[in-house]
């Protein structure tokens, strides 16, 4: 595990809870790893779409992919910066059941210098039972800050020879 | 449809109370509009509205369309939707249209634009298909 995956296990909650829309719904913060982000949401009455079945809205299933998506992300590029949504694909095989916890795990598989791409499955108990899938796309809008333990060690080696090439 | 009806139908629905949605009855074009709630935001440095609202908002608004074909049949589900982002979703007011792009009898493709200063500078897109309630 890299320090800064341990960090994110640290700020991972506060990562949630920061982001007022992910309080407001009651998104809960689960686990994180290289790439990888699991975040719950339980059964909330506000978060009903359908009246007569009780079912919470696909909006709210898709705010939940989103933000674990967003996490993976991160995690995916491997350090801090500020990213956006670029795209969100979402296919919907079920009704989440009404009362049940939903729970989304993103994988990011795949991150270029600016963009992430990232997979992920909603599902209320059986991963293999899913309720929503997703495909998202994510840019990193600002620059990325990699812990110093984290970096390569031949960066620090490299930069005094740009240094010195310049002058 | 009547703006009371729009109204009505906003209202029946908690997860579109929960993000503050009005609907309006313009020219007898249903628009929705999504004031902006700092319980919104998904980037509070940005400041930017979180992308699943923006996705969700633009999802009621897709449902409401199809609701207002059959007002007395359940609401429709949805398929698939696919969800651009064009532009960042500032602190303020945004607004979203849904056109029907084809209607079968058991699926519509939908399209949803979400805007906030001019339906011209979009902030985002959704397009996707919706199963319709059964007629019986």
């Amino acid at each position: 595990m890299t320090d800064f995956v341990e960090k994110l296990w640290e700020i991972g909650p506060a990562l949630v809870q920061g982001t007022p829309h992910a309080k407001k719904i009651g998104m809960r913060f689960v686990a994180v790893d290289k790439g990888l982000a699991t975040l719950s949401l339980p059964y909330n009455p506000a978060l009903i779409g359908d009246p007569r079945s009780r079912v919470i809205a696909g909006g709210a299933v898709t705010t939940l992919l989103d933000q674990a998506c967003g996490l993976a992300a991160i995690a995916g590029f491997d350090g801090f910066g500020q990213i956006a949504t670029l795209s969100l694909r979402i296919d919907y095989q079920r009704s989440a059941n009404p009362g049940e916890t939903v729970i989304a795990e993103a994988v990011c598989y795949k991150t270029t210098r600016h963009v992430a791409f990232i997979r992920a499955v909603a599902h209320d108990g059986d991963a293999d039972d899913p309720v929503a899938t997703a495909q998202a796309c994510f840019i990193l809008t600002g620059p990325l800050y990699k812990l110093p333990s984290d970096a390569p060690e031949d960066a620090d080696k490299k930069a005094p020879q740009k240094t010195a090439g310049k002058s | 449809m009547t703006q009371r009806l729009a109204d009505t139908l906003v209202a029946s629905i908690p997860y579109a109370q929960i993000l503050g949605i009005e609907a309006k009855l313009k020219d007898g074009e249903l628009i929705l509009n999504l004031p902006f709630l700092k319980s919104n935001i998904g980037n509070p440095t940005l400041p930017a509205l979180h992308g699943g609202v923006i996705g969700g908002f633009m999802e009621v608004c897709a449902m409401a369309e199809l609701r207002r074909l059959s007002p007395d049949l359940p609401f429709s589900k949805p398929i698939g939707v696919n969800i651009d982002y064009l532009r960042r979703g500032k602190p303020v007011a945004t607004f979203a249209r849904a056109t029907i792009f084809k209607k079968g009898s058991r699926v519509a493709n939908v399209r949803v634009r979400a805007w906030q200063e001019t339906p011209e500078t979009p902030i985002a897109a959704l397009s996707g298909h919706f199963l319709l309630p059964e007629t019986k």
